[in-house]
């Protein structure tokens, strides 16, 4: 208990009393998370809708990818990752080992297949009679697959919901491909697997309290998005 | 408007729809008749190119159409009235512009003149899936027409409706009929198909039957099952 109270006024002090280092992990840490949302979000919602609406060859495998993609260990990610981005890899020519753009291509596979997979369970969900309607209301592919996606949204934002909590709170990954450098890939989840090595607890507490923070208020702000969605259905 | 010749559709390897000559003039109404499952609705998914016939001709305003579909600007000369309404999760109003949207033809005063034809400019505002079933189809016709197609397809749109919502959509239709909007109207309702359509086409077993103006089939059917099915009578 002692310690808790310690961490939690050290988690006062960190944001508060004017430690910058402590800001640029928090900063860092949305900045990744952040933007390999935004990339598989871009790429998972189409992808998803393509999986409910159409049918070609290889899509039972590609589901089956998803699928597979949606339970895949973040470690593992982070290997593949790191053996794609190593100076002998196929990407090495990039030099994104070890930076932040190594750990949002990591974020981003790990998030792509479950916003794809929750997003096309979302709009197979919808009675596909109304796809008919639609068709015959003269709309494109796209124009039917966008009005699915926002007639599905509620399903949708859950999809994307689900997406960020998989990444702002995954370590395996990052710690593999960014190294954890202090000043440049050190993100919260890996500066707090650090100072709990370290012995450091009250820190790593601060950290852990700052992060249980930021995925609150993210969560509790979507969960208030989604319901007011739900009430306008 | 439509040429179809030695049209067939399959579902799997059972053949739900065999027609082998059938015309619809341009801006004349269309009844189709038969008894549930008679391959109407199957019909009314091929004029509106949402199902390509396996076999056949099927010829659009003269000209052919491909195995690939119709051009994008040919599919929306046609809208359809089905029997469910299905409405999108959205205000009324939305749902009756979304057809001038997709074109980029948006335009309020079009909208407002489709829902004050279908009586529902009061509940513009109001979500499209609060609606009860008769003003709900009345977004669906307005839907359908407010982006002025030049093909009306409906598909049972007043079953189960209460009779003062099938009097307003049957006046609309009505109205449409001196028009020059060509309308086909899928409906079990014999009376309704005497009232509304130029011509009436019989389908049973999913086999047109006979085809001909309203008068002619219901007055001199060439074929017995015609004039069995007009005089009420269990043909199948």
């Amino acid at each position: 208990m002692q310690t808790l109270i310690e961490g939690l006024l050290q988690a006062l002090r960190l944001l508060f009393g004017g430690d910058g280092s402590t800001w640029e992990i928090i900063q860092l840490s949305l900045y990744v998370s952040a933007s390999a949302l935004l990339i598989s979000t871009l790429l998972g919602l189409p992808l998803g809708a393509l999986l409910a609406l159409s049918r070609f060859r290889g899509h039972k495998l590609l589901i089956a990818l998803v699928y597979t993609g949606m339970g895949l260990p973040p470690v593992v990610v982070g290997l593949f990752v790191y053996l794609l981005l190593s100076r002998s890899g196929p990407l090495g020519g990039l030099n994104w080992l070890f930076t932040p753009q190594a750990m949002i291509v990591a974020q981003t596979i790990i998030s792509l297949p479950l916003i794809a997979g929750f997003a096309m369970s979302a709009i197979q969900a919808i009675d596909p009679a109304l796809r008919l309607q639609l068709q015959s209301l003269g709309a494109t592919p796209v124009q039917i697959s966008a009005t699915l996606l926002w007639e599905a949204r509620i399903g949708v934002l859950m999809a994307i919901i689900a997406g960020f909590g998989a990444i702002i709170s995954e370590v395996g990954a990052v710690m593999l491909v960014g190294g954890n450098i202090e000043g440049a890939t050190r993100v919260l989840t890996t500066a707090i697997v650090l100072e709990t090595r370290k012995g450091a607890f009250d820190v790593a507490i601060a950290l852990a309290l700052v992060l249980l923070g930021i995925t609150f208020v993210i969560n509790a702000a979507a969960l208030a998005f989604q319901q007011r969605l739900a009430r306008r259905a | 408007m439509y040429e179809l010749t030695k049209i067939v559709k399959r579902y799997h390897s059972r053949t739900v729809l065999q027609v082998v000559q059938l015309r619809v003039a341009a801006g004349r109404t269309l009844a189709l008749l038969g008894p549930s499952g008679a391959g109407k609705s199957t019909l009314l998914r091929l004029l509106n190119f949402l199902e390509a016939p396996d076999g056949g001709e099927l010829r659009f305003d003269g000209q052919l159409v491909p195995a690939s579909g119709p051009t994008l600007a040919q599919r929306r000369q046609i809208t359809t009235v089905f029997q469910r309404p299905h409405l999108l999760d959205a205000s009324v109003w939305a749902n009756v512009a979304y057809g001038l949207r997709i074109r980029g033809h948006y335009e309020g005063r079009q909208v407002e003149r489709a829902l004050r034809e279908v009586r529902l400019w009061e509940l513009r505002h109001a979500p499209g899936r609060t609606l009860s079933g008769g003003e709900a189809q009345r977004v669906a016709l307005a839907r359908a027409l407010v982006v002025a197609p030049r093909v009306l397809l409906l598909d049972e749109p007043t079953a189960n409706l209460d009779p003062a919502n099938v009097a307003l959509i049957e006046a609309i239709v009505a109205e449409l009929r001196g028009s020059a909007v060509t309308q086909v109207i899928v409906t079990h309702n014999l009376f309704q198909a005497r009232r509304l359509a130029d011509e009436a086409a019989l389908l049973i077993d999913g086999q047109l039957v006979e085809a001909g103006s309203v008068a002619q089939l219901f007055e001199q059917p060439h074929d017995p099952r015609t004039a069995a099915f007009c005089q009420g009578t269990m043909v199948y």
